[in-house]
């Protein structure tokens, strides 16, 4: 893992004894509340609907064992016993006091962690693959180059103020587990017919009001020059982006009214003025520095065969082990979606658990995905027979990813101060609709993802099934979306029709599935079965006789 | 011109963000304990009262939403308003209802999913798809009326 040199302790030291006096200055009235504001949104500080929220970065998604241990310290000495992982591989706690962030930040910087970037219209925490040095299909692993990214961007003076957030997630594999084509940017990291690395840079992706699949604007920039190629983008974007209208000022609004043609040639106009004057390389020895953090264990020559366990332990491989590159290891995806429960939230005790277990097996990171699950990366397939029932002791070892319960929600109107309407619920009722594993497995594979209004936290664009809660006339409703991914074939969703009432959509969604399982050939994801006969023969059932639209 | 519903004055505490009510030149933690304005003229001398708990750095973003009150209690109109007053439908452990007793069959949520004390309820016979009365719009902190500042979505 990637550890703080003298100079990112001293500036994130720093950083916590300056907001520690923007407090005082607050409470004694020093600062008013509209001086304050994008101060505490720098530090990742929101005002929600029940109390303050503190957003952490979890870089790239990796954790050590210390640091998961200090986020359960932090959610039992501050908040309420638990915290809850987002879809950009952050932490939020959800009832912070004001006057105990400075002091939580301080604990945070004892563990080499803060909340900066994680808000305001700045290049947010960089997310990644959440198999990243893991996955067999990996070409690199691409930590080094988000850190890299991270190192060039915090507090970039000239990328501080930008029209809007700007969100970037890298990958190394061929397999997009990272929604890359949704990111304002996206580096996937290729091989050329010559046997060379390089990177292939995606922008103008993005969710929200107006998603969109972002497009190549760099086929192969080659390793020493992407910072330079990055800063080209955000100086197109920088002096482009339209500041004046809130609502198309992400860079996807830019990159379609500009087109692919038009964005590459200001981009590399950019990046041969930049070249020209040869700064922005990132030296070898640098790079071999900050790769040297990432290195793997070293892995023991193992036997590969898959230990047996019987009923629970084999439901649990198969949904939740992954093949890692390393024969005799694995990777387990620990789903934070357990029948009926909140998806993402982790509690304490849980947290602190899952950190003496990644000792206990020397595991020494833990990832957060997107997907709002955690994931070991570096298993000993000789040790998962111990350690799934401890995984199942602490209500960790639901056999479910990838499958109809594995959920994404965004904490919604029960949390957060934008939403039209709760998405919690709606998973909750789904979840439970679907318990029976004999059923979801017959289902197979099918992401369902819920935002409880247009800004898309919870991905309903990218959903195979997506469902959006609106507002009427301050009752909720819900619409449903069919054929997003956010995957490689990334795909937007398309809008079924009027929405649902709260009570009416998981009846919906059954609808849907049993549509999909009277229609499927061979074996067809809902995804490829909705892309082979398309929407008709799915409204036709989902609003069902005793069903009303709601609007 | 349709009377105006009653209103009701909230605001958060600066020091932990806790929601507060307005009650007669203070605050209250409890909706049920705050006081309810019949006219809305009255209901913008409060607000307008609010500001100087601004001013002396006690609350922060005071506003005004509409309630329905009867033999019952108070009931905000909106499903937000109703959620910010109990806490999160989903942890009955957490926020102001947590020191709620529990109705009868132990739960502290009268109408299960659908929020505590909900007003309303989706309409059986609903009127044609409007547009307008449609919100996909985003709430609250650097939502929809803000044009520079920053919102929440991840």
């Amino acid at each position: 893992m990637y550890r703080y040199d003298e100079f990112d302790a001293r500036f994130v030291a720093e950083r916590v004894e300056q907001f520690r006096g923007q407090v005082a200055r607050r409470l004694s009235g020093e600062l008013t509340e509209d001086q304050f504001k994008p101060l505490r949104l720098m530090n990742g500080l929101y005002l929600q609907l029940h109390a303050y929220m503190l957003r952490v970065a979890v870089p790239y998604g990796t954790l050590s064992s210390k640091q998961l241990r200090m986020l359960a310290h932090i959610a039992r000495k501050y908040d309420k016993g638990y915290g809850h992982f987002t879809t950009r591989q952050n932490i939020q706690f959800n009832w912070p006091r004001l006057v105990d962030v400075p002091d939580i930040l301080a604990d945070l910087a004892t563990v080499e962690m803060h909340a900066i970037q994680t808000s305001g219209n700045c290049i947010r925490n960089v997310t990644a693959d959440h198999f990243a040095g893991a996955a067999a299909d990996e070409i690199e692993d691409p930590r080094p180059i988000a850190e890299i990214i991270r190192q060039w961007s915090s507090l970039h003076p000239e990328f501080s103020f930008l029209p809007r957030k700007f969100k970037i997630a890298v990958s190394g594999s061929p397999h997009d587990r990272a929604a890359l084509k949704f990111h304002d940017l996206a580096i996937e990291i290729v091989r050329n017919d010559a046997g060379e690395t390089g990177y292939k840079v995606l922008i103008g992706g993005g969710m929200g009001r107006t998603p969109y699949i972002g497009y190549v604007v760099g086929e192969f920039v080659a390793r020493q020059d992407i910072l330079a190629f990055l800063e080209s983008v955000m100086r197109v974007y920088n002096e482009q982006g339209r500041r004046d209208n809130l609502f198309k000022a992400r860079i996807k609004i830019l990159a379609n009214a500009l087109g692919a043609e038009e964005m590459r040639r200001q981009v590399m106009v950019e990046f041969e003025e930049i070249r020209k004057a040869g700064t922005l390389q990132v030296p070898q020895e640098e790079r071999d520095r900050i790769d040297a953090y990432f290195k793997p264990p070293v892995f023991e020559t193992l036997a590969g065969d898959m230990p047996k366990g019987g009923g629970d332990f084999d439901n649990w491989v198969k949904t939740n082990v992954s093949r890692h590159r390393a024969p005799g290891y694995a990777i387990a995806t620990i789903s934070l979606k357990p029948i009926g429960g909140v998806p993402g939230d982790a509690t304490h005790e849980q947290m602190d658990a899952l950190a003496d277990l990644m000792d206990r097996y020397g595991i020494g990171e833990i990832r957060v995905s997107h997907e709002q699950n955690l994931v070991l990366p570096h298993v000993r397939k000789r040790d998962l027979p111990a350690i799934h029932p401890r995984l199942k002791e602490l209500g960790l070892a639901t056999p479910n990813a990838g499958l109809i319960t594995d959920i994404i929600a965004c904490p919604g109107l029960d949390y957060c101060d934008l939403a039209n309407a709760r998405s919690i619920p709606i998973a909750q009722k789904i979840s439970e609709r679907f318990a029976d594993l004999d059923r979801q497995h017959h289902i197979g594979e099918l992401k369902i993802k819920i935002s409880g209004c247009i800004n898309a936290c919870g991905h309903h664009h990218a959903g195979h099934i997506g469902i959006l809660g609106v507002d009427k006339k301050g009752v909720e409703y819900y619409q449903l979306q069919l054929g997003g991914s956010g995957a490689e074939d990334a795909s937007i969703g398309e809008i079924m029709g009027p929405g649902f009432g709260k009570d009416e959509i998981a009846d919906a969604v059954e609808r849907v599935i049993g549509a999909y399982l009277e229609l499927r050939q061979g074996g067809e994801r809902f995804l490829d079965t909705y892309r082979r006969v398309g929407m008709t023969p799915f409204k036709n059932v989902a609003y069902g006789q005793d069903l009303h639209a709601a609007y | 011109m349709a009377a105006s519903a009653p209103q009701m004055l909230t605001a958060n505490r600066l020091k932990d963000g806790d929601v507060l009510y307005w009650k007669t030149d203070g605050w209250v933690e409890a909706l049920k304990d705050g006081e309810v304005f019949a006219e809305a003229a009255l209901a913008d001398v409060a607000l307008a009262a609010a500001q100087s708990f601004v001013a002396g750095n006690v609350v922060v973003n005071p506003y005004l939403f509409d309630v329905r009150v009867d033999a019952s209690g108070i009931h905000p109109v909106k499903e937000r308003e109703i959620i910010r007053a109990a806490g999160p439908s989903v942890r009955e452990d957490l926020g102001k209802q947590a020191s709620y007793p529990p109705l009868e069959g132990g739960s502290k949520n009268p109408e299960g999913f659908s929020g505590r004390g909900a007003a309303r309820t989706p309409d059986k016979n609903p009127s044609p798809k409007s547009a307008a009365q449609i919100s996909t719009l985003p709430q609250g902190e650097g939502g929809k009326d803000t044009m520079d500042s920053f919102d929440v979505s991840i």
